[in-house]
């Protein structure tokens, strides 16, 4: 109900949210899926962030992924399969005092929406975008996605998938005007929280990429990952997320990593011999579109109705 | 100087015969009636209407030039339809069929709904051009060329050779050519003839059809009010050589009285995409979501101009369901949004067309249409959408269609469409076309009602224990959350759902959906009122059409109604639902028949029986709802109707019913 501020002062909250406020119907995801870590850093964040429930809009396509709006007590946005980014844009065009989130998954956001993703990073809209990258269709039963490793057997690609799977993070730092990139593993719940929470507090499309376990059809891929820390790459850097030394201890490998530098964030993604965690780019300057799409918001509407007159006096004969 | 003239004597003894029009055009048409004779010099001739074309190399300014006649004429009272010819390339080869651009005008003393039929008067640049006006049948014998002569004496033999034979052919056809040293003239004022000589010959009509000095100056300046006095005032000397070279040089000199008094009523000259953008604006829209499409985009260009002034913005998505999609956004959100597309469009946009009646988000979506399938005509005409737009979702999505018969009503009907929208929470489909979209006309200036501007949904509190689709059973109409609704929180959803927008999966739910959503179509219609008939409410034969072919049609209606035939025509506004009384107003008419632009199978073809025959959209569409054997003439030329082709189509189809008889 209320909380001490840093100067001591106390801070009451005509409404104070707990993290039920924002948990809405029952997941009906697999046991042991990783959405499941995933919706518990939303709601948290959301509860430490205390935005207002009616004042959140999670959005989302089609997929596992994209059964979280259900599961938050928020606006929600359940739309197409591979169209969340349009929509969560639109939504954000108009209405600055909405909180955005949108969950989507690699094929959602990396196959059939493609496109999407690409233009919705360089409008640089204030989004948390949150990627569930399992590396396979789930809801449709174990189709190669764009991130399946080659080899990988899936039921479309029985012999295993054909070619060498895409690197989001490439594709994401090649985007001008990208300003939030993150990547994450679910299974790590105070990694996991710090990055949700740092994409949160960006102005402007935070990118994050969750390496996600699917227990029922992607066992092996990421239980390999769990058992084996030494594959991953904790970033570390003042301007990056600040965890526990007990979290930073949990991998062998470290490397002092400037977000703002562009170039050394290429290399970490180019690299696929260790999966990097941590904000690999942040540039909270980048240019905003919806600061651009908000213009005359408001428009009282008696200028309207002059601004309407202006313009037809213009073909007026 | 020399002004050559061919075959203008030869009008009087002109072999009058009449051809039945058929669906191919024909080169030149014969008409029974010339209204066209030379005029006296010194006195101008009182006519009570002429179709005038410029014709000319892409680039060459003749829409320019064409528009400013058309302004000039309906400032004086006239009544004006142009149209514009638009090469499908950017730039064409010079000299070519093909590369014919430029714009017709219509001008007479009555109200101007449609292109007309064959030309009066032309303007060409070049003789190449107007080979293509020949075979899309647009001069008739008689016709007028006005011609530049410039190509006579071309530094290149071909070039004279190719002009010489064009001179033959043209007077073969009947087609009255007075060459002109345009371009000679033109060099007197100006080195480079592409910038300037439109302004010229717009000097010349304005002569040859004695319009007010004064408010072409002024319509000039408007034009090139952008580009700065010294360039106003060189037009302006273009303008009057053209106009002192046409006063001792031309011989034709026309009068065509106004029709309106001069009153206090306003008018302004919109083309139908420019009536798009201000209905946009006018409805009280925020924001427009679009992808370029041909011949949709130029709303979207016209309100990249000045949507800022009522406080909106045009989202150029990356592409056709991205657009949708924000717009869908945006509109979930409590805003008001809408996307302007075209044929291919809709067919990228369906799925998401389909949320939004699942979902039940306003959504105003208009349709530009052109000719298809695929690619298709992307400049030129088709009323070929209706299908699509009806039925062109999986599972059942109605939806409301209404379709602009006028360049008033795509203003119009962009606002009736919003409010449709929100009340019935629905999306609504504006189906216009190309022949709207480039048709530029006087209109009343419309009185602007502050109504138009309310905001969707205020945003006090949802009240408590309403669901988000709380559907009235009787009507299906629900009230809608809005984000930032305390209490209201749901979740949208394209799946099955319940009233409280929860995926359902059970066998009642999806029906009681599909049912609630069907009902709204049913209210909606039940608040319709039948439609108007043009001419007898019985008769031998009633025409039956949508869209942008009203004017045509009634003036062919009309005109044969004069030579005694019983003939009405009857036009829809709506298409879902559909206007109600069809059947009984059907049953007064020996024969019902549409009238459309899009595909039909001729009855006579090969291979086609009854059985068999496909028939047009509306024929198709009215046939199951009214269970009446309803026929159908159609075209897919890209070409807009004219009143005389429509005319014998009517004149034919009462023959056979009297055949029958």
């Amino acid at each position: 109900m209320f909380g001490l501020k840093a100067d001591w002062s106390l801070d009451v909250h005509e409404r104070y949210f707990t993290m039920d406020d924002y948990a809405g119907a029952e997941p009906r995801w697999c046991t042991g899926c990783g959405d499941l870590g995933i919706l518990t850093a939303v709601h948290r964040v959301c509860r430490d962030a205390q935005v207002e429930p009616e004042n959140t809009v999670a959005v989302s396509g089609i997929g596992c992924s994209s059964r979280l709006p259900h599961y938050m007590k928020t606006y929600g946005f359940h739309g197409l399969h591979g169209r969340a980014l349009p929509v969560a844009c639109g939504i954000k065009s108009r209405r600055p005092d909405l909180d955005i989130w949108v969950a989507t998954g690699d094929g959602d956001c990396f196959s059939i929406g493609g496109g999407h993703w690409i233009h919705s990073l360089r409008y640089n809209m204030d989004l948390t975008l949150l990627i569930f990258d399992n590396g396979i269709y789930g809801l449709t039963k174990k189709q190669t996605s764009p991130t399946t490793p080659q080899g990988f057997h899936t039921n479309t690609h029985v012999t295993g998938a054909l070619l060498p799977p895409l690197n989001p993070l490439t594709v994401t730092l090649g985007v001008s005007n990208v300003s939030f990139v993150a990547q994450t593993v679910d299974w790590n719940a105070p990694l996991l929280y710090e990055i949700i929470n740092a994409a949160h507090q960006h102005k402007g499309t935070s990118f994050v990429r969750i390496v996600q376990r699917c227990p029922m059809y992607m066992e092996q891929l990421n239980q390999e990952m769990q058992d084996d820390p030494s594959r991953m790459l904790l970033l570390t850097h003042d301007k990056g997320v600040q965890v526990d030394d007990a979290v930073v201890r949990m991998f062998e490998n470290h490397q002092e990593h400037d977000p703002s530098d562009m170039a050394a964030a290429r290399a970490i993604a180019q690299d696929d011999s260790l999966i990097p965690l941590g904000v690999l780019y942040h540039d909270p300057d980048a240019q905003r579109y919806d600061e651009l799409t908000n213009v005359g918001l408001n428009m009282p509407m008696q200028e309207r109705v002059q601004g309407l007159n202006a313009a037809l006096d213009k073909f007026a004969i | 100087m020399q002004v050559h003239r061919l075959q203008a004597s030869a009008v009087d003894q002109m072999e009058i015969q009449r051809k039945p029009m058929t669906k191919q055009s024909q080169a030149i048409k014969v008409v029974d009636s010339l209204d066209v004779r030379p005029a006296v010099r010194g006195g101008a001739q009182r006519i009570d209407e002429h179709i005038v074309e410029i014709v000319s190399d892409s680039g060459e300014g003749a829409q320019k030039c064409g528009q400013s006649f058309g302004a000039v004429s309906g400032k004086m009272g006239n009544g004006v339809w142009t149209v514009e010819i638009i090469p499908a390339e950017i730039q064409p080869p010079e000299r070519t069929p093909d590369g014919a651009s430029g714009i017709r005008i219509r001008l007479g003393s009555k109200y101007m709904t449609n292109m007309g039929d064959e030309a009066d008067l032309a303007v060409a640049f070049n003789e190449q051009v107007l080979y293509s006006r020949m075979a899309n049948g647009a001069y008739k014998k008689g016709t007028i060329i006005l011609l530049e002569n410039m190509w006579a004496t071309s530094p290149f033999e071909e070039v004279q050779e190719q002009y010489r034979k064009a001179l033959l052919d043209f007077e073969e056809q009947g087609l009255i050519v007075v060459e002109l040293p345009i371009e000679k003239e033109c060099l007197k004022l100006v080195s480079n003839t592409r910038r300037g000589k439109n302004m010229f010959v717009l000097g010349m009509l304005c002569h040859i059809y004695s319009r007010d000095v004064d408010k072409s100056l002024a319509e000039i300046a408007r034009v090139f009010s952008r580009k700065g006095d010294e360039v106003i005032k060189a037009n302006h000397n273009l303008f009057n050589a053209g106009y002192a070279f046409a006063r001792e040089e031309v011989e034709y000199h026309y009068e065509v009285p106004s029709y309106t008094e001069e009153t206090e009523q306003q008018t302004v000259v919109l083309n139908g995409n420019t009536a798009i953008g201000l209905g946009v604006m006018a409805s009280g829209m925020e924001m427009v979501s679009m992808y370029p499409i041909t011949p949709a985009t130029s709303a979207s260009h016209y309100l990249a101009d000045d949507f800022h002034l009522t406080g909106g913005f045009v989202h150029q998505a990356e592409d056709e369901i991205a657009a949708i999609g924000f717009a869908i956004g945006a509109s979930y959100a409590g805003k008001t949004a809408c996307t302007i597309t075209s044929g291919p469009g809709i067919a990228l946009k369906t799925e998401m067309i389909g949320l939004a009646v699942m979902a039940e988000v306003p959504l105003v979506i208009i349709d530009v249409q052109r000719g298809g399938p695929s690619t298709g005509l992307p400049t030129k005409v088709e009323q070929g959408d209706l299908l699509a737009s009806l039925y062109g979702a999986p599972g059942d999505s109605p939806k409301v269609i209404i379709a602009a018969a006028t360049i008033a009503e795509c203003f119009h009907f962009v606002i009736l469409a919003r409010k449709l929208a929100e009340s019935f929470r629905t999306p609504v489909i504006v189906l216009t076309d190309a022949n709207l979209a480039t048709g530029v006309q006087p209109i009343d200036r419309p009185q602007i009602s502050e109504e138009w501007f309310a905001a969707p949904v205020d945003q006090s509190a949802w009240k408590e224990g309403v669901t988000a689709y709380d559907w009235d059973a009787q009507t299906g109409l629900s009230e809608r959350p809005i984000p930032g609704m305390r209490g209201g929180e749901y979740v949208l959803t394209g799946l099955a759902h319940s009233r409280a927008s929860k995926i359902a999966y059970d066998t009642r739910s999806n029906q009681e959906g599909c049912d609630m959503r069907s009902r709204k179509m049913s209210a909606l219609a039940a608040t319709l009122n039948p439609p108007d008939i043009h001419g007898d409410p019985q008769g031998d034969l009633l025409v039956v059409s949508w869209g942008s072919t009203l004017g045509t049609i009634e003036e062919a209606v009309d005109n044969a109604r004069s030579e005694g035939h019983k003939v009405s025509s009857l036009h829809l506004r709506f298409l879902s639902p559909i206007e109600p009384g069809l059947k009984e107003i059907f049953n007064n008419f020996k024969k019902v028949m549409t009238v459309e632009i899009n595909y039909s199978d001729d009855p006579g073809g090969p291979m086609i029986t009854g059985e068999s025959r496909r028939y047009a959209q509306l024929a198709l569409v009215l046939r199951a709802h009214t269970l009446v054997d309803v026929d159908c003439w159609s075209v897919v030329s890209g070409h807009p109707l004219q009143p005389g082709q429509i005319k014998d189509v009517i004149i034919e189809h009462l023959a056979l019913i009297t055949g029958e008889n």
